[in-house]
């Protein structure tokens, strides 16, 4: 059942992915990402990370991306064009691809890492397991996050305010 | 077998709870046309049926038989794809609302479809998809008066989603639980004044809430995205037949789960307002139902006070509406938490 459920949305997750980069309409390609974002959130679920999946749908597919596809609207951006993209891409791009897919299969399949150890179903991490984490154990890096992000805000709006 | 039972069981609650949420959805229209025209002094429906109670299912029927128009320029797959996308995430946050007082039958919860613990977030995530059933209503129809709608909803959504959010941290903060069954236990010990929005001094949050919940659900005062003095019908203008039809009931839906979580949150979901001052009397059956009617009281209250709402408060105007989010709400949630978490301290 878990398992079923693991490679309907991964395969949803990579189709949704796909779609993202051969759609021509910016709006098609943010609504791929949306199917991205939610299909990602349901792996989170699949994983016992409930948390962390309802976050991701509030903040990932339910705000950020009606803030995409609100400047895309505003906008009225049109259909790109289809062009053979630049000779570095494929120079340096599909061999950076292919060492950073081995790379990470190496390290997903090597028996003595951490990650071969997650499975699926079955458990649940409670939120207030995850808030003891993050207030206790992780307290200093969580802050110090809240700190950088405030810090871009303030990038962003000193940037904004700059044209006046 | 178990799983048999349990999933018939799903089955039939989930049956029963659309059927009943689709049934509220139809009279809480007639509720709102009878309950305006009272307002504005003249009848409203009253000629199909007795008080026009037959109205919703004459306005469904003529709705259903009409001709479906689909305009020549729109983006098809989205614009078919909208209604549905609104419909959906407004019928989807009713699965986790519980009902009345936790009753199992072969092991299955009877007045919940799914006991979740986050159930208030599952709840906030999918009215947070829901925008874009409007969004791009707005955008696939290819009118500028859609897409004006569509980019106000969408501003709008955005900016009282954060009130919203944050003026339910306090509730949280004081049942220690996202769970929306473990909320309400937490209000149920003295009836009335256990209740959040009384005993819990949630009534700021209550306001903000209740605010910000207009502002989603796009209703009077904040009903800007459809607003028909300036964008004729707003996003769903190039809509008809069904799928204009599929909107509508969206939104009130939308405006039943609104009730719903209010009443759960900040109102003692099912519980008594009595307390333990009424002996318990009936027998078990009667112990069952008695809190669903109250459940569905409180909820009726919100419906009675959301057309009230609409037919007292004039719309306000753009920028104030924005300000009014940013300027005044935020900060006061924001205060509220402060506050709820120094008294709780």
């Amino acid at each position: 059942m878990y398992l079923v459920l693991f490679i309907f949305f991964g395969g949803l997750c990579v189709a949704g992915a796909l779609n993202l980069l051969f759609q021509r309409h910016p709006i098609n390609s943010a609504l791929s990402l949306i199917v991205v974002m939610s299909s990602l959130a349901v792996l989170y679920l699949l994983l016992g990370a409930e948390f962390l999946a309802a976050a991701q749908v509030i903040v990932y597919a339910g705000a950020i991306m009606v803030l995409f596809t609100f400047v895309i609207m505003l906008l009225n951006a049109g259909v790109e064009e289809r062009t053979h993209g630049s000779g570095a891409a494929y120079i340096v791009g599909i061999p950076g691809v292919a060492i950073l897919v081995c790379l990470l299969g190496f390290i997903f399949l090597s028996p003595h890492t951490h990650m071969a150890r997650a499975r699926l179903g079955d458990y649940v991490v409670s939120t207030s397991d995850l808030s003891k984490v993050l207030f206790r154990d992780l307290l200093l890096p969580f802050e110090v996050t809240s700190v950088l992000i405030l810090i871009a805000i303030l990038g962003a709006v000193a940037l904004a305010s700059r044209e006046h | 077998m178990s799983f048999l039972i349990f999933f018939l069981l799903s089955c039939l609650k989930i049956a029963v709870v659309l059927a009943i949420f689709l049934g509220a959805v139809a009279y809480t229209v007639l509720l709102e046309r009878k309950l305006v025209g009272r307002i504005q002094n003249r009848w409203g429906p009253s000629r199909v049926g007795p008080f026009g109670l037959m109205q919703p299912m004459m306005d469904g029927l003529k709705l259903f038989l009409k001709e479906d128009i689909i305009p020549t320029n729109v983006d098809r797959p989205l614009y078919i794809l909208a209604p549905m996308i609104a419909l959906g995430c407004a019928l989807i946050s009713i699965a986790v609302i519980p009902f009345g007082a936790r009753i199992t039958w072969y092991g299955v919860d009877m007045f919940q479809i799914a006991d979740v613990n986050i159930g208030l977030l599952v709840i906030l995530g999918v009215t947070s998809v829901g925008v874009y059933g409007i969004a791009l209503a707005g955008w696939s129809s290819n009118n500028k008066y859609s897409l004006m709608g569509a980019l106000r909803s969408s501003a709008q959504v955005i900016s009282y989603e954060l009130a919203l959010g944050l003026s339910l941290v306090g509730v949280v903060l004081r049942a220690g639980s996202l769970n929306l069954r473990t909320i309400v236990d937490s209000q149920s010990a003295h009836g009335l004044l256990s209740w959040n929005v009384f005993g819990g001094y949630q009534f700021v949050a209550f306001f903000i809430y209740l605010t910000a919940a207009y502002a989603e659900t796009n209703r009077a005062p904040f009903d800007l995205p459809e607003a028909e003095t300036e964008l004729t019908a707003g996003y769903h203008t190039e809509y008809s037949s069904m799928k204009f039809a599929m909107f509508f009931m969206a939104e009130y839906a939308n405006m039943i789960t609104v009730g719903c979580v209010a009443t759960l949150l900040f109102f003692g979901g099912w519980t008594s307002p009595f307390g333990s001052l009424i002996p318990s009397f009936g027998g078990i059956v009667l112990e069952a139902l008695l809190p669903v009617l109250w459940f569905v009281l409180k909820v009726f209250c919100f419906l009675f006070l959301y057309i009230w709402v609409r037919g007292t408060l004039p719309r306000l105007r753009y920028d104030q509406l924005m300000g009014y989010s940013w300027k005044f709400l935020m900060p006061l949630a924001i205060a509220n938490i402060v506050a709820t978490s120094l008294w709780l301290a």
